[in-house]
C-alpha cells in the first residue's frame, strides 16, 4: 500500500443560486478591490488515501467525494490525488509542521514498504 | 388504535420534545429513537424533527445519513411507512435521498425565525391527507438553509404528481417555486420546512401545526401504512 494526498474541492453546479459568493463580490469595492470579479466560494477537503496505486487511490478519493462532501443535486466536485507522504498543511503555521515531517514519514513508509 | 410515532433524536437534535408532546397533544403516542439504533422499532410512522442533527457539520444532514437509524428509515419508507421530516428532518431525507432536491442557504443569507402562512397544496400523503387543499395554516420557520431547489425535470414532475403538498404566501426563503414542504413520489415520505410542533398550543400563538399531526396521527394510527385513503377511515376519525 501506498499513501496518496487528495484534495476535493466541492464547488456549487452553475446556475445554482449562491448568495455567499455573491454576498462576498458586492463586498469588494468597499474594501477597494474594483478590480475583482466573478467570485465563487466553494469548500476544499484534504485527506490521505492508503491505496496500492494512484487509480485506486482516485477512485476511492472519487467515491468520498461524491458519496459525502458533494451534494450532486446542487454540487459539482472536482477531485486530484498526488504521491504524497504527508498531509497537506492548511495553514501556514500548518504548512511549515507538514513540511518539517515529510522527510520523516518518507522514511517511515519505505521501511514500512 | 393510538397511533404510535417514532420521533428520532440525532446528536445536536432539539426540537424531539417538544415534537414528541405535539403529537401526544394530537392523539397520538411519541417514541424517541436514538439514532445509533439499527431500527425504529414497532411504530405507524417516524418523524425526523428540527435541530442540528450532527452539528450540520458538511452541510446539514449530511452525516446524519450515515446514522446507523437511518438504514431502518430507508427501509421502513421503502415497504410504505410514513415518514415525516421537519425542518433539519427535511434536511436529513433530502440528503438520504428519500426526498427529492436539497436544501440551500436562505436568499439573502438571512437566518429566518418568524411565523409564516403556508398553503395545503395536497392531500396525497399522510400530513395532510384529512386537510383540504387550499386550507392556509400559520407556523413558525426557524432555518438558515430552507430555500428549497430542484432541476427543472424534477420541479415539473413534483408539480405534476401533486408532491408539493405545502407553499409559502409569502415566500420567506427564496425557495424555488414557493414549496415549503414536498412528498416522495409514493406520498409517504414528507419533508416541511415549518415547525407544527411550534404551533400546537394557544400559548405558542397559533394550533394550525395540529391540524397537520391530527392528519398525520389518524391517517396512520389504524395501521394503515403510507398514503391514506382520504376516503377511508382516515377521514372518518375527524
Amino acid at each position: 500500500m501506498k499513501r496518496y494526498s487528495a484534495r476535493v474541492e466541492v464547488w456549487l453546479r452553475p446556475g445554482i443560486a449562491d448568495p455567499e459568493s455573491a454576498t462576498i463580490e458586492r463586498a469588494l469595492p468597499a474594501l477597494g478591490f474594483d478590480d475583482v470579479g466573478e467570485l465563487r466560494a466553494g469548500r476544499a477537503f484534504c485527506f490521505v488515501v492508503d491505496a496500492p496505486d494512484e487509480a485506486a487511490a482516485k477512485s476511492r478519493a472519487d467515491e468520498l467525494a461524491h458519496r459525502l462532501l458533494a451534494n450532486p443535486v446542487i454540487e459539482d466536485a472536482t477531485v486530484n490525488v498526488d504521491m504524497a507522504a504527508a498531509v497537506p498543511a492548511v495553514s501556514p503555521q500548518g504548512r511549515e509542521l507538514a513540511s518539517q515531517s515529510v522527510g520523516q514519514s518518507v522514511g517511515q513508509q519505505d521501511r514500512a514498504r | 388504535m393510538t397511533a404510535r410515532i417514532g420521533v428520532v433524536v440525532f446528536p445536536g437534535t432539539n426540537c424531539e420534545h417538544d415534537t414528541a408532546l405535539a403529537i401526544e397533544r394530537a392523539g397520538g403516542s411519541a417514541e424517541l429513537r436514538w439514532h445509533a439504533d439499527a431500527h425504529v422499532g414497532d411504530v405507524d410512522a417516524v418523524v425526523l424533527p428540527g435541530g442540528f442533527a450532527h452539528g450540520d457539520y458538511l452541510r446539514a444532514g449530511a452525516i446524519a445519513r450515515f446514522s446507523p437509524v437511518m438504514g431502518a428509515v430507508s427501509r421502513f419508507a421503502a415497504e410504505g411507512g410514513t415518514v415525516i421530516g421537519i425542518c433539519n428532518g427535511f434536511q436529513v431525507l433530502t440528503e438520504a435521498g428519500l426526498l427529492p432536491g436539497a436544501l440551500m442557504k436562505n436568499r439573502g443569507l438571512r437566518f429566518v425565525c418568524k411565523p409564516v402562512a403556508v398553503k395545503v397544496t395536497s392531500s396525497r400523503a399522510a400530513l395532510c391527507a384529512q386537510v383540504p387543499v387550499g386550507t392556509e395554516l400559520t407556523m413558525p420557520v426557524n432555518h438558515f438553509m430552507g430555500a428549497y431547489v430542484c432541476d427543472d425535470e424534477t420541479l415539473g414532475a413534483l408539480t405534476d404528481r401533486g408532491q408539493v403538498v405545502l407553499r409559502y404566501v409569502e415566500n420567506p426563503n427564496g425557495s424555488l417555486d414557493d414549496i415549503a414542504g414536498v412528498s416522495n413520489e409514493q406520498g409517504n415520505v414528507v419533508g416541511l420546512m415549518p415547525h407544527p410542533e411550534r404551533a400546537s398550543d394557544p400559548l405558542l400563538g397559533s394550533t394550525d401545526g395540529l391540524v397537520l399531526l391530527r392528519s398525520l396521527v389518524a391517517a396512520v394510527g389504524d395501521g394503515a401504512l403510507g398514503v391514506a385513503d382520504v376516503t377511508g377511515p382516515a377521514a372518518a376519525i375527524s
